[in-house]
């Protein structure tokens, strides 16, 4: 295991506005964020569609307002084909709405409320996700 | 009021996620990569955010309402069951596949980026085919 690209102080910085975001909304609002949760009851619920829809519009709104007012460059690579796009969409999709819960609903929101289940969640879909591109490197 | 704290809760959640650049795919593959070329950032995210809502969801629960809502709404179920155990390994796969999960998904949609509308078009599908198996 060799390390590389390693950077500290913006993930740490970036984790805790993360962290923020996710304290605030539960001082303010009384629920604790998953976005996975907000997502699929936008799409799916009918109660609080508005609230759920502006958080989204907000998540959207971050990288805009990084770009034009922090003139902060923002790179992203997707190389994978549309055929994996789709597996790995309908499987994240599905397998966080099953398990009631994501990265931010069960690896942040749910551990910092000590909940056994998320405990569980998380190490299970960091297990499979590090399987996962161990497998993808071979083949 | 509690439409623009959500409205503001998510850019901060957006600006965070582009800071720490768990936006970008690669950069979770990187973490994920663990017996080969490592990049660990992703813990210190993890830990960063942890730290600032552990100790003050604590604080704060013993709170009798949040400031603009009548009641908390969080979640009592304790059950590790099937649905849990089988959902969050269906997750951990997709996630490896492409290195996306659904905050950074949706917050990359800002970028236009062809590959992640068609991500986030079929995870959506997928919130809608869960939604049909609830108990």
């Amino acid at each position: 295991m060799n390390i590389i690209n390693f950077t500290p102080v913006t993930a740490l910085t970036g984790g805790l506005l993360i962290g923020l975001s996710v304290i605030l909304f539960f001082i303010l609002n009384g629920r604790m964020i998953g976005v996975s949760g907000i997502a699929s009851n936008f799409l799916i619920a009918k109660d609080k569609k508005i609230e759920n829809l502006l958080f989204l519009v907000g998540l959207i709104l971050g990288p805009l307002i990084c770009t034009f007012l922090l003139d902060q460059e923002i790179k992203i690579s997707i190389s994978s084909s549309l055929s994996l796009l789709t597996a790995g969409g309908i499987l994240v999709g599905f397998g966080t709405r099953l398990s009631s819960g994501c990265t931010s609903g069960h690896g942040i929101s749910g551990i910092s409320r000590f909940s056994l289940r998320s405990i569980i969640a998380t190490i299970t879909f960091m297990i499979v996700g590090i399987l996962t591109v161990l497998i993808t490197n071979i083949l | 009021m509690n439409k623009i704290v959500s409205l503001i809760c998510g850019i901060i959640f957006g600006i965070g996620l582009v800071i720490s650049e768990m936006i970008n795919p690669a950069k979770v593959l990187g973490f994920l990569n663990i017996f080969d070329k490592w990049d660990p950032s992703l813990a210190f995210v993890m830990i960063g955010a942890l730290i600032v809502s552990t100790p003050l969801f604590h604080l704060f629960k013993k709170k009798d309402k949040p400031i603009f809502s009548e009641n908390f709404s969080i979640s009592n179920n304790k059950e590790i069951d099937k649905r849990l155990i089988i959902g969050s390994i269906l997750f951990g796969a997709g996630w490896g596949l492409i290195g996306l999960c659904p905050g950074p998904a949706i917050s990359s949609l800002a970028l236009l980026n062809i590959s992640s509308v068609a991500f986030v078009f079929w995870m959506s599908i997928g919130f809608y085919i869960a939604s049909k198996f609830k108990k």
